[in-house]
């Protein structure tokens, strides 16, 4: 268990339009060695296939990112000129497998010598298989009341739904009208004064370039209600005290003081429980001297959590992030299969530790939806 | 003592005035075209039907075209509800305004005109006194061959005769040439007849206007550069301006002195050239800009001691597709214009970049720091030139200038002015920064001296009565002024 190590990005004042915020996160130097950029797939339906040969699903992708590193922590700009390549359709982008989902990219323009390449990957797919594969394997013992099913297959396939940005009223304005810092790596994303999502990346012109793939990322439903039905959010409009300046050295100080103390407030009002959660980290690939990881909330009751992706350096600090917030129901979705998995899936211990009845148990998992792992007669 | 009333009237006309300086209906960055039309409909509604006097006597302001003609169209269409003496100082007002617009502008007014079924026997009398005025009715049949169309056709006309015997056109060409070309095997006129060997004669098109021979150039497959070339000389001022870089890209000449420009248009194009080209002409440029400023300035060059300048370049004066980099154009042209007005002019750009030519919209707005810097630098007078979107961080430049009012500077030793380019449709106003600072709104910097001066009445403490004085005034120097800048200048 792990927290979330901002450091190197600052806060600058939120841009409010209508009911969403966005706080800009502003580093002072670019990350060096790491490069992100997107690679659009064509619209419409793609074919997923894992090895050329089966054809296993086909899904629409809307777009997917690239991470360009390079051993040495020189600086990796010079990959930059891969964003001007023209790319075809990605005939290769697994979805299904959680040890496809980061696939290394074949050939393409890779420097000789060097210890360097990069990683295609889809945006958030992959800390939203971490959830949806939670406690994939399934029960590891079996007890009377599993079915056959879940048994040999496990909980999957578990299915969430989630809004695109663009069906989220109001965000494609908001974006549009946001007026990016020329420093900023990252933003944190506020529906109706709710954490909606969290993006940081390595480098300045990497943001510019991804700042409107937000409108194409997922977004739970909790959201898509709050932009509809949440009024206008009020900007933090700053105020200073006429009393005590009298001359414009005070006043410049006071103004300094104002954009710190937002600072603070933000990290601790507003983002706290993104930042001041503990994560279990799982590291999905090593490049370099960063590794990709997804992360899983603890699935405390009645507490907003998030899930996400994360790239981090040797000192563990944030490179790329990017998060979903996960709605009650599926906290407590998350919190059921915890219980669960931490008593070897039997009912009566878990219902035991939970101080609840194995019917009041068995309820709950199936107003969760898990129904078809319980036989008839649990 | 002026009555509550009273004060509530004049803050109403100057936030249509500043409304109708600025908005032109169309997008704008925060707003659609829809909302700012929607905004807009109804503070030209409002005005006229509660200060009609007053939105009559505003066509004597600096609003722009798109207004001027909404309140001419206006006027025009509730005639019945004004006096016989108020509709005559109507009547000579639009007269007046009339004379100044573009002909385009007035042939779609009378469109709208027709459309709206407007055709009372005063609207007839002004199609038909402003048809009279026209310099060269053969120019405007060749050239806004549907407005006179339409036009001629809903004042009831008589294109025939009326027009002074010694015209060749007086025996009915002109009605010919418009209702039925077929009739004639050739006209008199020679720009008449050259638009009808166009039709076949690739040398007659030249003789054509720019606008007309570009379609007869495209019906008979001419080259875009020969056609350029060979059209030049029939080119106006700014068909020349507007046709430079496409001629740059054709490697045609195009011959223009780009000292002659009005110094906004020069603005928006040297902001529509890539930095590299800007960077690469920078003296030509500067020197263009700099001309344009000084001739603009006129008699006030130089007059104006110490000021100071808060530009706005973040990237919400990008403007609209419409209006494409509108906000920053205007802050580049209040720059130059500033310089030469200033004997000391300290500028400051919100990015902090110092390179003037070489602005771009980018960034956010920190109005709030560059203010404070603005006024360490004590100046006597601090224009601020923004859309009023002040946010890093939000409300700061409000609390700078407030502060700077009530603590600091009480006194007013330093005049601070915020002119704004951008309308804004939610509040039927142009956004102020603070109650305590003037905000005017501003679509061309060749206003600035004027809207300077209207802007000491935003502060909202001046009553109506001098402010009708202001206006009176205005009208009676815009009825006295000779309407010489109509018509086409070649």
């Amino acid at each position: 268990m792990s927290r979330l190590d901002l450091s190197g990005l600052t806060v600058r004042p939120a841009q409010v339009w209508g009911a969403v915020r966005l706080v800009p996160l502003v580093r002072a130097e670019p990350v060096a060695g790491l490069r992100l950029h997107r690679e659009l797939y064509e619209d419409g339906p793609a074919t997923v296939r894992a090895d050329g040969r089966t054809t296993y699903s086909t899904t629409y992708l809307p777009h997917g990112f690239v991470a360009d590193w390079t051993g040495d922590g020189s600086p990796a700009a010079a990959y930059g000129s891969q964003l001007t390549e023209g790319r075809g359709p990605v005939a290769c982008a697994p979805l299904h497998f959680p040890r496809k989902l980061a696939q290394k990219r074949r050939g393409k323009g890779r420097p000789s010598g060097g210890s360097s390449g990069s990683l295609r990957f889809l945006p958030l797919h992959l800390a939203l298989d971490g959830y949806l594969a939670l406690h994939f394997g399934g029960p590891s013992i079996v007890w009377e009341e599993w079915t056959r099913r879940a048994v040999y297959e496990g909980l999957t396939p578990r299915a969430e739904r989630a809004y695109r940005g663009e069906a989220v009223p109001g965000l494609d304005d908001a974006l549009r009208v946001f007026e990016i810092h020329p420093e900023q790596c990252g933003v944190l994303l506020y529906v109706a004064d709710a954490l909606a999502a969290a993006f940081v990346v390595p480098h300045p012109d990497d943001y510019r370039a991804l700042h409107a793939s937000l409108l194409q990322d997922l977004y739970g439903e909790l959201l898509y209600h709050y932009a509809l039905y949440g009024g206008p959010v009020p900007e933090f409009t700053t105020r200073i005290t006429a009393e005590y300046i009298n001359s414009l050295a005070q006043l410049r100080s006071a103004a300094e003081r104002r954009q710190q103390e937002w600072a603070d407030q933000h990290a601790g009002l507003m983002a706290g429980e993104l930042l001041d959660e503990s994560y279990d980290v799982r590291e999905v690939y090593r490049m370099g001297r960063f590794r990709l990881s997804r992360f899983l909330p603890p699935f405390a009751l009645h507490r907003t959590q998030h899930i996400g992706e994360t790239i981090t350096d040797e000192k563990g600090r944030v490179v790329y992030l990017k998060t979903f917030r996960l709605s009650e129901k599926q906290v407590r979705r998350g919190h059921v299969l915890h219980r669960l998995a931490a008593h070897e899936w039997h009912l009566g211990r878990t219902a035991e530790a939970m101080g609840i009845t194995v019917e009041e148990l068995a309820r709950r998992i199936r107003r969760l939806g898990f129904e078809g792992l319980l036989k008839q007669h649990a | 003592m002026e009555s509550s009333a009273d004060l509530v009237a004049a803050e109403d006309v100057l936030l249509f005035v500043h409304a109708a300086i600025t908005s032109t209906g169309q997008r704008e960055f925060h707003s659609g075209a829809q909302e700012q039309q929607l905004s807009l409909d109804f503070l030209h509604a409002y005005v006229r039907i509660n200060y009609r006097p007053l939105y009559a006597a505003s066509l004597a302001l600096d609003i722009n075209d798109h207004n001027a003609a909404l309140i001419v169209r206006g006027l025009l269409e509730t005639a019945g509800e004004a006096t016989a003496q108020e509709r005559r100082a109507e009547g000579r007002l639009i007269a007046a305004r009339l004379a100044r617009l573009p002909a385009p502008r007035v042939y779609r007014l009378f469109r709208a005109l027709r459309a709206a079924k407007v055709n009372n026997r005063r609207t007839r009398a002004i199609v038909r006194d402003w048809l009279a005025a026209r310099p060269d009715p053969a120019l405007d049949a060749v050239k806004y061959r549907a407005g006179l169309k339409c036009a001629a056709r809903h004042a009831h006309l008589p294109l025939t005769g009326g027009r002074g015997g010694e015209r060749k056109d007086g025996d009915g060409e002109l009605g010919d040439f418009l209702f039925a070309p077929g009739r004639r095997t050739r006209f008199a006129t020679p720009l008449l007849d050259a638009w009808r060997r166009a039709h076949y004669e690739q040398g007659a098109l030249y003789e054509l206007p720019f606008t007309v021979a570009e379609g007869f150039a495209s019906k008979h497959g001419i080259g875009r550069r020969a056609f350029l070339e060979r059209i030049a000389p029939r080119m106006t001022r700014l068909e020349r301006l507007r046709v430079q870089e496409s001629a740059r890209a054709h490697r045609a000449e195009v011959p223009t002195d780009l000292r002659g420009m009005p110094l906004t248009r020069l603005a928006s194009y040297v902001l529509g050239l890539s930095l590299d080209d800007r960077a690469a002409r920078r003296a030509e440029l500067t020197g263009a800009l700099r001309a344009a400023a000084r001739r603009t300035a006129g008699a006030q060059a130089g007059t104006w001691g110490r000021v100071a300048a808060v530009l706005d370049d973040s990237f919400s004066t990008t403007g609209s597709r419409q209006k494409r980099r509108r906000p920053l154009a205007t802050a580049l042209a209040c720059h130059f214009l500033l310089e030469a007005l200033a004997e000391c002019y300290l500028p400051r750009w919100t990015s902090g970049r110092q390179d003037a030519l070489l602005a771009y919209p980018y960034g956010p707005t920190p109005l709030g720091m560059r203010l404070l810097e603005a006024l360490e630098d004590a100046p006597e007078r601090l224009v601020i030139v923004s859309d009023g979107w002040d946010n890093a961080p939000p409300g700061l430049a409000g609390e700078v200038l407030r502060i700077w009012r009530t603590r600091l500077d009480p006194e007013h030793r330093t005049s601070v002015v915020h002119l704004n380019p951008v309308y804004d449709a939610e509040d039927f106003a142009v956004r102020r920064l603070a109650a305590a600072v003037p905000t005017a709104g501003v679509r061309n910097a060749e206003d600035l001296p004027a809207l300077v001066q209207l802007a000491r009445f935003a502060e909202g403490r001046t009553g109506l009565a001098e402010l009708r004085a202001h206006l009176d005034d205005r009208v009676r120097q815009f009825l006295a002024e000779k309407t010489d800048e109509a018509g086409v200048t070649v």
